[in-house]
């Protein structure tokens, strides 16, 4: 299977051109399980650390090992960090897609290849470089056994060569990545050495890629979604974790308990947070609800086929008014569809999981330091609103390493929202639980356990009145189902606003969310450049939308709507909430090979779409 | 004017009267063996001195499940998903440890569709007490067979139930419950003094209680009828309590009594009425169930105990106050603590 799909056109073969700094697309193909994931975070924090932004993404195939697999770090001066959809530099590990992977490049891309391949024989417009990998490795590697993993660190040092990346920021890269394993950085770091002098003596660089110093990077970090996720939401003040292992979503858990051992033990030794591992979905969303019906910030993180398995607790959770957090790290479905392949095809299906009316927030971050800031606000608003909150990230965002400013500490206090305690009680004598005090919507509630007569209350998803007693009364199901409605729609005015970029007199305005940002910022300036289409953007944060959104539709004749699904489901959501007169400036922009979103698939589908 | 002054009311050892554990009148069919058991969780709460506010009453979907509304007003409750209440038990606990859970739940809620949840919820040894209000059919949907319907019973329609029980008890035995036992819901003193125990120990309690359903499974040919129960019920032992705050009055022969000293410091004294049946003994207690099955019998008792395996909670090693009311001084680090995390990754 070949990544790149489209070979752009041009005349190509023209080698001794001007030399194309800080601008290229790296790719390594290679064996599933093959232990080449080392090498390529080598790779990308050398030239991170040379000053020049990056992005890293692993397309990895659903099996532990033996599969393809492809790791495409995207060097850019400009900060474009998306997807790149050309391949400028291949490094072909990989005997069993190495024919695939070259055909599919553009003219005059680099070719690095294992000897025994002889991959130069296939095409003759592309840049071919040989490096006899075995014989290299056996000079540094005494160990037989370990050859096969010091290997791929042999293409790091000719890379590195051919692309003038500095040595010295290799082995600090290779020196970070092994830590305190001194004998495995030397060892890697010779393996590097050994590639760097095998090119500077026997390859002569005819590609005009280049690695140059520059800043900037300077103070930023690297790392991936779902790990900043597991950190926002340890600051976040979450207590109680629930999950089941599923693709993408489970290293969101698993570095969250790396992160609670490291900050959220006590003194004594004791924790405060509890973090199980449920029998299935089911569970873990059970045990949320239990934990935010008794008063505990709890979350659980999941992908798509969780969230159709959460469902009918999602249901329960909106109508009885339990708070609890839930992340979607989107992969493409239906049923296991791709399982490591990114989507956003959870939208719709989200947005109103469970059956009878139900409709629900969604937070929609974009980037790594939104996985961390808006894992408390989601718990913010979640016990704000009594309700579940639904984080959609996705596998490119959460999988995949961004870099990223340091993360901001939460500066907005942990809100508990309305919870009534002993002292409250005394004053009050009494409450009824699902009574429109305040006109928001949202009622008050006592935890369990709180020492009063009168702070019970029977929790319960069939039909209720305002003091939370049975009821079937039709008057009482319809005031209750208003008032949760009410209750959305105040929420509308909580949730994070979209950012909105404008352009120079746009008649066409661009709306997209969470990772489509990073190609839909690149596709912009390419279609101000190539096609002088001017654009506003308006990206989306949240579910309910905000006033923003509807006054953005309304300044533009033609709104795209960009998104990687096939149904455009944001773009349906949209439908449902504007005035009708509105809904026809909508278009459909959609992506949905279950690759991440590329700058070129915008540009061209809506520069055609307007006619350019 | 009364002439004579009004009894104070009798009281607990915490100053409640038995008023103050009333539920909310019930709305299942005269006769329920249901009610009996909401009669019974009662009278233990009340005679244990537990503080309502203290009790979580938890349930899932069923007649079962909506019977934590007639009892215990003053605890809050959460009538939850059908068979998934052990989830919900399970993140409450963990949000409060300080909770005393109280699961009721039916056969159908349980065996059925509960399946996937209750033998997870027994391989934690969670503290909670799981009570199953077992009638071997499902009344809110009118009388089909639940997955605890003996082979052989026959529904009012005249179908045989051709396929076998499963056996919550030996289900809970076998995945790790700490206090397993049958009780019937017509049998007052030996299901009160269960549910005594159960309140005074701290790990899973799962109760198996016969409760005859009188509108759809009390007719000849059913095996959860109150005649069959009575006809073939096959008592262990015979119990007695004696709680943690009362002194014990009457000695008892090791040789013929079992005595289990509960968490709370409380006794279990079982008077055997079959010779050597030791109630610490797992696989004794698995055998005996299986022998049970062969003979028809509905053996009643308390099958297994063990007062020595870390609970779920002591397991996680969380701090002693509840998770659910921590202050943000405990549960956001400090600005240095992200310093540090932020550098390890540049």
């Amino acid at each position: 299977m070949a990544t790149t799909d489209v070979v752009p056109q041009g005349a190509g073969g023209q080698l001794g051109r001007k030399r194309i700094v800080n601008d290229m697309s790296i790719q390594v193909a290679t064996v599933n399980g093959s232990g080449s994931q080392s090498s390529n975070t080598v790779l990308l924090r050398a030239i991170f650390q040379m000053g020049v932004p990056i992005s890293g993404k692993n397309l990895f195939p659903s099996n532990i090992a033996g599969l393809p697999t492809w790791y495409t770090i995207r060097a850019n001066k400009d900060g474009y960090i998306g997807r790149k959809k050309e391949i400028d530099f291949l490094v072909a590990m990989n005997a069993e897609t190495a024919q695939d992977d070259v055909m599919s490049l553009a003219p005059d891309a680099s070719v690095l290849y294992d000897e025994p391949l002889a991959l130069n024989k296939l095409r003759d417009d592309l840049i071919f470089y040989s490096v006899p990998y075995d014989k290299i490795v056996a000079t540094v590697c005494p160990e037989a056994k370990l050859r096969k993993l010091v290997k791929n660190m042999v293409y790091v040092g000719v890379v590195a060569q051919l692309l003038e990346i500095e040595m010295g920021e290799v082995e600090k890269a290779i020196r970070k990545q092994f830590a305190k394993k001194v004998k495995a950085a030397n060892l890697n770091l010779a393996a590097a050495q050994a590639g760097f002098d095998y090119a500077k003596a026997s390859l002569q660089k005819r590609g005009v890629f280049c690695i140059e110093r520059m800043d900037k990077t300077a103070g930023k970090i690297i790392i991936d979604g779902n790990s900043a996720a597991a950190l926002g939401s340890v600051f976040a003040g979450c207590t109680v974790v629930t999950w089941y292992p599923i693709t993408p979503s489970s290293s969101l858990v698993e570095t969250m308990i790396e992160y609670m051992k490291d900050y959220r033990i006590g003194p004594d030794g004791k924790a405060t947070f509890a973090i199980v591992q449920a029998e299935d979905e089911l569970a873990a969303i059970g045990m949320v609800i239990g934990a935010g019906w008794a008063g505990a910030r709890s979350m659980t993180a999941t992908a798509g086929p969780g969230i159709s398995l959460m469902s009918e607790f999602s249901g329960l959770a909106y109508y009885a008014e339990i708070p609890g957090v839930i992340w979607d790290i989107q992969r493409v479905g239906p049923s296991t569809g791709l399982p490591t392949r990114t989507s956003q095809g959870d939208i719709l299906s989200t947005a109103f999981l469970s059956h009878g009316d139900t409709k629900h927030i969604m937070l929609i971050p974009c980037s790594v330091a939104e996985c961390f800031s808006m894992a408390s606000e989601a718990f913010n608003l979640a016990e704000q609103f009594q309700t579940l909150v639904f984080v959609m990230s996705d596998l490119d965002l959460g999988m995949n390493n961004w870099m990223s400013d340091p993360f901001e500490y939460p500066t907005t206090p942990i809100k508990r929202g309305k919870v009534l305690d002993k002292e409250d009680l005394t004053k009050l004598g009494g409450f009824a639980r699902y009574k429109d005090l305040d006109g928001d919507g949202v009622g008050y509630r006592t935890l369990p356990g709180t020492d009063h007569p009168a702070a019970a209350y029977f929790t319960r998803g069939s039909g209720h009145n305002d003091k939370s007693n049975y009821s079937e009364r039709p008057d009482d199901y319809e005031n209750n189902m208003e008032r949760l409605n009410r209750k959305f729609e105040t929420s509308r005015s909580f949730v994070p606003r979209p950012e909105i970029l404008k352009g120079t007199n746009a008649k066409i305005g661009i709306i997209a969310y969470g990772t489509s940002h990073w190609g839909v910022t690149e596709s912009r300036d390419q279609l101000r450049s190539e096609y002088a289409i001017e654009t506003d953007y308006l990206r989306l944060r949240a579910y309910p939308f905000t006033r923003e959104v509807h006054e953005f539709i309304e300044q533009h004749d033609r709104v795209y709507v960009v998104e990687q699904n096939r149904d455009a489901q944001m773009l349906s959501l949209l439908k449902l909430d504007l005035k009708p007169e509105l809904t026809t400036r909508l278009r459909s922009i959609s992506h949905l090979d279950g690759l991440p979103l590329d700058a070129r698939s915008v540009t061209d589908e809506l520069s055609t779409m307007e006619g350019k | 004017m009364a002439t004579t002054p009004a009894a104070e009311p009798k009281t607990n050892r915490i100053g409640l009267s038995v008023l103050d554990y009333k539920g909310g009148k019930t709305t299942l069919c005269a006769g329920c063996g249901h009610n009996a058991i909401s009669e019974r969780i009662i009278e233990a709460m009340y005679d244990m001195g537990v503080q309502p506010e203290r009790v979580a009453k938890l349930s899932g979907i069923g007649c079962s499940s909506k019977s934590p509304a007639y009892f215990m007003n003053r605890s809050h409750s959460f009538n939850s998903v059908h068979g998934r209440m052990p989830s919900v038990a399970t993140g409450a606990m963990l949000a409060n440890r300080d909770l005393i859970a109280l699961g009721v739940s039916g056969d159908g809620d349980t065996a059925s569709i509960g399946i996937g949840q209750f033998v997870h919820l027994m391989r934690r040894n969670l503290p909670m007490i799981y009570i199953i209000e077992d009638n071997g059919v499902y009344g809110l949907t009118k009388g089909q067979f639940s997955a605890t319907a003996d082979l052989g019973s026959k529904l009012k329609s005249g179908v045989i139930n051709d396929l076998p029980p499963i056996d919550t008890c030996g289900l809970a035995i076998e995945l790790g419950a700490t206090f397993v036992g049958r009780s019937f819901s017509g049998d007052k003193r030996q299901l009160s003094t269960m549910l005594k125990a159960a309140i005074a120990h701290h790990g899973t309690v799962m109760l198996d209680v016969v409760s005859p359903c009188v509108t759809f499974n009390d007719h000849e040919g059913s095996t959860k009828s109150y005649k069959y129960v009575k006809d073939h019920d096959e008592a262990l032992q015979e119990m007695s309590f004696v709680p943690h705050f009362e002194e014990i009055d009457v000695e008892y022969d090791p040789g013929t009594t079992v005595s289990v000293t509960m968490h709370d410091g409380s006794h279990l004294q079982l008077r055997k009425l079959e010779e050597d049946y030791d109630p610490t003994d797992r696989i004794a207690a698995m055998t005996r169930l299986n022998e049970a099955h062969d003979k028809g019998e509905v053996l009643t008792g308390i099958f297994y105990v063990n007062t020595k395996a870390p609970s779920f909670l002591d397991m996680l090693n969380v701090v002693d106050q509840p998770l659910a009311t921590l202050p943000e001084s405990m549960t956001r680090p400090g600005k240095a603590a992200l310093d540090a995390a932020m550098e390890e990754l540049r």
